[in-house]
This record gives C-alpha cells, structure tokens and sequence, in this order.
C-alpha cells in the first residue's frame, strides 16, 4: 500500500465514521416510524450505507464492502416496503452499524476480521422476506457469489450460526421471517450454492461500484461543501499566533497613546478591532455542540434497556450547548458511564413504576446550559432515587466509612459517597455497570478537566447528577497574585474568597498553634499556608509598625478542604491562555502550568492541590472522607492524620482530629451559666452544653497555666480565668468541651493502641514523643449525660 | 563526532564550546526572566519567546562553573531538541560559526571534571582553540529538585 493510499484511506475512515455517527439515530427513528416508513429517511441511510460499500469496493476492503453491501440489501427491502423495520430488524440493523464501526477502527486487519455472524443476521431477514419477492432474493444470492471467497472461510461457522439463529428466531415472536425452520435453511442455503460457483474477477464489480458512489455523494454533499476538515494541531498553531497578535496590539496601543497620532490612531483602532473579532472566531473554531457527544445516547439507552428489560425514554435539551472541543472530547466517557448507571440502576422495572402510579416508560433527562462563564450538564431520571439505607450499609460494609461516620451524616453526605472509590451497590455485577470502579472515576475525571459533580436525589422521584464544567480548557480565568516579587495566576475555580487583614488585626486575627497559624473566618477555623514557605522564600520581613501590617489571605479549595494562602498581594483577575511546563519543571507539583501575561511577561500557574499538599493542610489524597465529621477510625489509622493536641489536668493530653474541630472559643468564668444541671453558655444564638473534659475523664481540673505555654491566657489570667472550649459539632448538636491548654497541631501517622472501649478514648499512640490519648467524641459525649438525637 | 560539519560557538568561563548549527533556532539578547521557585538550580526562569514559554538553563550552573559576574548579562541561545522542544541556553558570549572537520574531534579529555565531562560530548582541535562539544539533550535534560 503506498502512502497515496493510505492517505485515501484514512479520509474514507474519517467520511464513513462521520456517515456512520448520525445515522443511529435515523435507524430509531425508523424503529418507532415502524410500517409508516420515512422515505427520505430511509434514502439518507441508504446513501450513507451505499457509499462506505462503493469506497471500500474501491480501495480493496471486500469484508468491510459485503457487510456494508448486505445492511444495503436490507436497507433496500426497507425502502421497497418489503421489510418493516421491527425491533429485531432494527437491532440487526444497529449491530452490523456497529461491525462496519469495528472494521474501520482497525482498517488495516478490516479484511481479516470476521463479520459472518453479523452478515448471516442480515442475510436472516433478507431471505425472511424473499418469501415475498423471489426476484429481489435473486439479489443477495448474486453477492453471496461474489463474496465467495469469504464464505468458503465462513462455511465452518455457518452451522454453528444456524443453530444459534434458530435460537434467536424462537425468541422472536414478531420477525416477518416465516418459520425457524426456514430461515435456518436460507441461512445455510447461500454457502453451498455459492462454494462452486465460478469466482467472478473483482475487478469490473468494483468499478461499478465506484462509478455508483460519486453520484450518490453529490446527493448528500451538502455539509460537506460548507465545511472543511482542519487538523486540530492546525488550531492551536491559529490560536497562539492570534494570542501573540494580540500581545503586540496591547503594546501597539500604548504607543498609540503616547504618539497623539490622529491617522496611526485610527490604523491602531481598526487593528485593535479586526484583532478582537480574530480572536473570538478562532476560538470558535474549536467548540462544538455537545450534541455530538449525546447522538450516540438513544442508541445506548435503547440498547440498555432491553437488556435490563426496562422502558426508557431519553429527552435532551440544549444539545446545541457549544463547548471546547478537548472537554468534548474529555467528558465523554464520564457521560456515557452516568446515563448507564441511571437507565441499570436508577430507572425501575416497568412493573415497579406502575406499581408507584408512574408512568410504565421510565425518563431520562439530558438538559446542558451556560451559565456564569461554565457549562451545566445535568442528567436527571424520575426512577426510585438513591437508596440511602443501602448506600449506608454498603459503605460501611466496604469500609469507606465507619458506623460513626455514617451516623453523623445526612442524606445528601450519604449519597455522595458512591462517588467514593471503591464503592458499588449493585447487588449482581451486571455486564451493564457495577464494576465497582465506575463513579468515582467519573468525578476524577469531571474535576481533571476543572469541573465539579453534584447529585441530588429525592426517594421515589429520581436523582439527578449536575455536572459544572469550564467552557473551555485553553482559557480560563485567574487571579494574579504577587510573592517575592514574582506574579503567580490561580485558576479561579478553586477561589473562594479574598480577605485582606489591615494592621491591628493583621496580628491579633491569626491564631498561632505553636507553628501552625490559623485564622477563623465566620467561627471556623481556616489553616493558613504562606506561599513564601511553600515556595521555599525567607520569610517576609515584618513591618516595622503594626499600622503597615498587611496579610492577604487567598481562602482556595482543594478537594473539599478549605484552606488560606497568605500571599504579598493580590493584583487583578484576568482570562489567561494555559500552555504546559516544559520537561525541565513539569514535574513540580506546585505548578499547573505557565502563561503569558497582558504584558507580555510570564507567569506561572499554581496548582492548588498540589499547593495544599506541600503545605500539609491536605492529607494524602485517599485520606480524605467524604463526609464533614471525620471520626478517627483504625482503618485511617496508618495514615497520616491532623490532630488537635489538648492538655487536660496537669499533665494529661489527649488528641481529636482536626476536623472534628468546630471552633476554638476562649470563655470567661462569668458567662458560664447552669440549665438542667449542667454548665451551657450562649453561644451564637444557642444552648451550647459545657462538657468538662477533666472530670470525664477523672483527672483533676488545673487551671494553673504553665508560663510559655499559652501566653495569651497568662495574661488574661490576672483579670479572670477563662476556659478553653474546642466546640464540636454532631448531628447537627454542638457541644463545648472544656480542657486546660489547647497544645498543639500535629500532623501524624499513628500507632492507635486499643483501650478498653467505654471510658471515652479510642485508644492510645505515640505522637511526637509522647503517648497521647484519643477521644471518642461520641462515647464522651454520652457519658457527660447527654443523648444524641 | 557530529553529524553537521557546521558548529555554532560560545563561550562559558572563557571556554569555547560548540553545538551543531542545525540544532539552534536563533540566539537573542539577555531577556527578564520569570523565576521558578522550587526548580533546580541550573533552571534560570521562564522566557516568551513571541508566544511560546522557554525554559532557560544557564550553562555555567549546570556545567558546575564559577557564577557570572553580577554585571555581565548571558546571552540566549535557543536550541531545539530531536523531539521538538525548545530551551534555552544561557552563556556568556556567542561565538562565531565554525566549519569543523570530524578529522580533529577527539573525545573528551580525561582531565575533564564532574559535570562538565558528562556534558561533552568530544572536542575538536583548531589552530588556535579547542572547541567542546555540547551534549545539547543531556544538557537540557535537569532534574527536579
């Protein structure tokens, strides 16, 4: 094969999958159309069929061209009011669509692959409706001459393929074909006839073939005459050269500015303005309507429902939603493994949803939209809703999380942990979904590409799973930001919020735990990150007045964890154009990539996860739980964990987990007051239940406070004692645990060793040289006296 | 032993080296440059050459040679690998182009120290110089900090 045809080749690939993607749905048009056939319809899949067989007759593919041939033949009967396209016939139909997609994917061994099972289909219904029309059946049996050489490789198989077509025929009830018997005899009838008959040269069918498909291409041209094939490659090159072009406008005019020009004023307006335009039509050359990636649901969702025996309606709205041709691209699969989940496990059995007074025909909603510079994809069903129980106690079960754990959690918690790896509820591993890797893969993959997942469900009613993406991966926008005197871009999906600390405050906001500065913004407590430290700086010198004092806080997420990134200044948000790292510094985790600025400097892009990571506020990635109230567990115990250190007593000290940690409150003496027996102080509005650590867990209460230790409570406690109170939130009830000192926070991997359970501690380890207990929350929480709703 | 017989020259530390003339895009003047905290030290910044982001190395750091006076601004030469990529090179002042004979090159002299000798490739002998020959991929080859 030389080069000149294997350039033909590949465009025959690239046309024949572009005629093969849209007629899918032409065939379930038909389905539904049934007897009352469409003729421009059929006539549109017919020219698409024909002309993938007269190119593939031409360039030597004669497997690829006798399916194609055969799905012809059908086609035709259709066409002709010979065949009603019936489910069987319709399916037949879809699945050697389907053949002809594998023999294009791999071209080159197209002529070596077998397709026999699917022409025999084919050659079923053919011979099912020659009953009816001897002179037409004389047709297949002139191609199955032609194809000879191929049946005589076929003829082992055919009798293995008549048994299983009279299998299939017996299932059948509706098939136009007439008996079993029959048809298993059409079936094999072909390949002896055709065994002797004298082999035809190739040649003159071929040409024929070739002659017939130009005039059946310019029939059904008419995307092709207004629209080109353009690599993407080619795109992106367009892209950074308009991207430069405008770099040199910005500095055109600035120029422009300082010359007072009246005529190299208006040259520079109108450059500015053809610029721009440029600019937003090369970037509309790389989007594309989302529908391209929905076309091929109906065929999935049909498909999939007669496998899972259930009745599925698919609707879509918004399929014109235009989006980047790369997320296209990236979302894709994602979509596909939802829209399976929900029709295998969301929609009920017909019977069960006339059982609930719902339709028989269960719906699958597919709505995309823009909405504040993202695109919204959601998919909703009115199937029976996630089963919370199940979820429960399978999550627990599989130990993604503890029974704690899913005590403290609410529905909308629960639900969200399919998305946890690892998890699968489905009963039986269909062949359909429930693999157990499958939707916590969709959300990598829906937040690689910078979206966000969400999933709402409502039992009985139907779930309905959101999906947030950017409209484009090339652009986004960004917040610059300024350390040791280099600018740095944060993509803006991962910003929260700016808070900006002015003098006084500046110190007296920040809390330090030992060295771990933290900040509460609205009662909680934020870790803050210096990016200087991050990025290996000196740290930043003090100001020599407190008035100066500035800190800029950053509060970004990543995975769920708020964090704050204290950094020099904030400077200005603007659309950047992402490019990658070279080889040299990709491997750093902090970066994401690098940019070019309005002014032509670069920049370089932080990578918020990465940013966390380094600054330990995230613990390693599989760590995390979904849920807000981590309870410590032993199954955790091996990783590396973020413990708040408490001093109780005189030399007591226990541990909780950071994020059991609500809020740290310093309470004075005078504002604890006594309700139902026991110390509460207001707070916020509320009861809030004092529960003293010191006598929980029989240890006499010091208020002695050891100098150095705690400075800011030494001072205070000249005027009046107060007391430190870590409040911890369950179920929705708050509690104030009263301790001693608040000590430290420590990142560790502990050794938990057992206690007896009952006395309010999970168990004991080691942490930074000292054994340290750890609470279990809930068990002091009961033993203080109080229930939990 | 080059498959060019055409050398471009520059000087590291009153050094000559050379790298085959196909392999260089374009030598441009000192150019600001981004810093890249946490990369290797060899790693001077991130430079826009007319839309596309270059990584400069400075030849001397990663040569193990003695830092450049404050006041002396490197030149770039921008080099392309095999593959495509483009790096930057930052070295002290460029030479001229030199027709080489694969007659003179001989490997590199075992006197040759640390990093350097890793990093060249061979020499060739002039009337006047010994040139060395850069090893341009291991060159730009840095590992991560």
């Amino acid at each position: 094969m030389n080069i000149e045809d294997a350039e033909l080749i590949k465009d025959f690939v690239i046309e024949s999958q572009e005629h093969l993607g849209d007629i899918e749905k032409d065939f379930l048009t038909m389905e539904l159309q049934g007897a009352e056939i469409d003729l421009d319809l059929v006539n549109h899949v017919f020219r698409a069929i024909h002309s993938i067989k007269g190119a593939a007759g031409f360039l030597g593919l004669p497997v690829l061209e006798s399916l194609a041939h055969r799905e012809e033949e059908v086609l035709n009967k259709i066409r002709n009011r010979e065949v009603i396209p019936t489910v069987e016939v319709v399916s037949t139909l879809l699945s050697a669509t389907d053949g002809l997609k594998e023999l294009l994917d791999c071209i080159e061994v197209s002529n070596d692959m077998d397709v026999s099972e699917k022409i025999a289909a084919l050659d079923r219904i053919l011979s099912g409706s020659s009953e009816s029309n001897d002179t037409e059946a004389a047709n297949p049996s002139d191609d199955s001459q032609r194809d000879n050489e191929q049946l005589v490789k076929e003829s082992e198989a055919t009798l293995d393929q008549a048994t299983a077509a009279v299998e299939t025929l017996v299932n059948e009830d509706s098939t136009p074909s007439p008996s079993d018997a029959t048809a298993s005899n059409d079936d094999t009838a072909p390949s002896p006839v055709a065994t002797p008959a004298p082999k035809p040269t190739p040649k003159p069918t071929k040409q024929v073939e070739a002659a017939k498909s130009p005039s059946s291409l310019s029939s059904d041209s008419s995307p092709a005459e207004t629209s080109i094939r353009v690599d993407v490659g080619l795109l992106d090159t367009l892209m950074n050269q308009v991207g430069e072009l405008v770099l040199a406008r910005n500095q055109m005019l600035q120029f422009a500015e300082r010359f007072d020009d009246n005529e190299y004023n208006t040259t520079s307006q109108r450059l500015n303005l053809i610029t721009s335009e440029l600019q937003e039509g090369v970037m509309k050359t790389r989007m594309q309507p989302i529908g391209n990636v929905w076309s091929k649901f109906p065929r999935l969702v049909r498909d999939l429902a007669q496998i899972c025996e259930k009745e599925v309606r698919i609707e879509m709205q918004g399929k014109e939603t235009e989006l980047d041709k790369t997320i296209i691209e990236a979302i894709k699969d994602p979509l596909t493994h939802l829209v399976r989940n929900t029709v295998d496990h969301g929609i009920e059995s017909p019977d069960v949803r006339e059982a609930y007074g719902k339709d028989r025909e269960g719906c699958l909603m597919l709505r995309a939209f823009h909405e504040g510079g993202q695109v919204n994809i959601e998919i909703c069903d009115d199937g029976a809703g996630l089963n919370v129980d199940r979820i429960r106690t399978k999550a627990i079960e599989k130990s993604v999380i503890t029974e704690q754990q899913a005590q403290s959690m609410d529905e909308q918690e629960i639900c969200n942990l399919i998305f946890a790896p690892g998890f699968s509820t489905a009963e039986k591993v269909s062949n359909v979904s429930g693999r157990g890797v499958g939707m916590d893969v969709v959300k990598t993959n829906i937040e690689k590409i910078g979206g966000t997942l969400d999933l709402e469900s409502h039992s009985g009613l139907g779930t309905t799973v959101r999906i947030k993406i950017p409209l484009t991966l090339a652009i986004i926008p960004a917040l610059l930001v300024k350390c040791a005197e280099n600018r740095f871009a944060i993509p803006q999906v991962n910003l929260m919020e700016l808070v900006r600390l002015e003098g006084e405050q500046a110190t007296s906001k920040i809390d330090w735990i030992q060295n771990a500065p933290v900040y509460r913004l609205r009662g909680q407590l934020l870790p803050l990150v210096d990016l200087r430290n991050i990025l290996g700086k000196a740290p930043k010198e003090r100001a020599d007045n407190v008035e100066s004092e500035v800190i800029n806080i950053v509060v970004l997420r990543a995975d769920d964890q708020q964090f704050g990134l204290i950094v020099e200044s904030i400077n200005d948000t603007e659309e950047i154009v992402v490019k990658p790292l070279s080889a040299q510094i990709k491997e750093l985790p902090v970066y994401s990539g690098a940019t070019i600025l309005g002014d032509g400097s670069v920049a370089l892009i932080l990578d918020v996860l990465g940013v966390a990571q380094r600054g330990r506020v995230l613990q390693s990635s599989g760590s995390r739980n979904p849920g807000s109230q981590d309870d410590s567990s032993n199954a955790e115990a091996e990783r590396l964990q973020s413990l708040l250190v408490l001093g109780i007593g005189q030399k007591r000290q226990v541990a909780m987990h950071m994020s059991q940690v609500a809020r740290l409150e310093q309470v004075p003496d005078h504002m604890i007051e006594e309700a139902n027996g026991q110390s509460v102080i207001q707070y916020r509005g509320k009861i809030l239940p004092l529960i003293d650590m010191a006598s929980v867990l029989g240890v006499p209460r010091s208020r002695t406070v050891t100098p150095g230790d705690d400075g800011e409570a030494s001072t205070e406690l000249a005027s009046e004692l107060t007391n430190q109170v870590v409040v911890y939130s369950e179920d929705g009830r708050s509690f104030g645990l009263v301790v001693d000192r608040i000590i430290d926070i420590v990142e560790a991997d502990i050794d938990l060793v057992e206690s007896t359970s009952g006395n309010g501690l999970l168990g004991s380890a080691i942490i930074q040289d000292r054994v340290i207990d750890l609470l279990d929350l809930p068990t002091v929480i009961q033993s203080a006296g109080h229930r939990l709703a | 032993m080059i498959d060019d017989d055409q050398i471009c020259t520059f000087y590291l530390d009153e050094q000559v080296f050379g790298v085959e003339v196909k392999a260089v895009q374009e030598v441009i003047r000192y150019q600001n440059m981004t810093e890249v905290p946490l990369a290797d030290e060899s790693v001077c910044g991130l430079i826009n050459l007319r839309g596309q982001i270059v990584t400069a190395i400075d030849l001397r750091t990663r040569m193990g040679l003695p830092e450049r006076e404050p006041e002396q601004l490197p030149m770039n030469i921008i080099v392309r690998s095999a593959c495509g990529n483009a790096t930057s090179f930052l070295v002290d002042r460029i030479g001229e182009v030199k027709e080489v004979d694969n007659q003179n090159f001989e490997l590199p002299p075992g006197t040759l120290r640390g990093d350097a000798r890793e990093l060249v490739r061979g020499a060739y002998k002039t009337e006047t110089d010994l040139i060395l020959i850069l090893d341009m991929e291991r060159a730009m080859t840095v590992m991560d900090a």
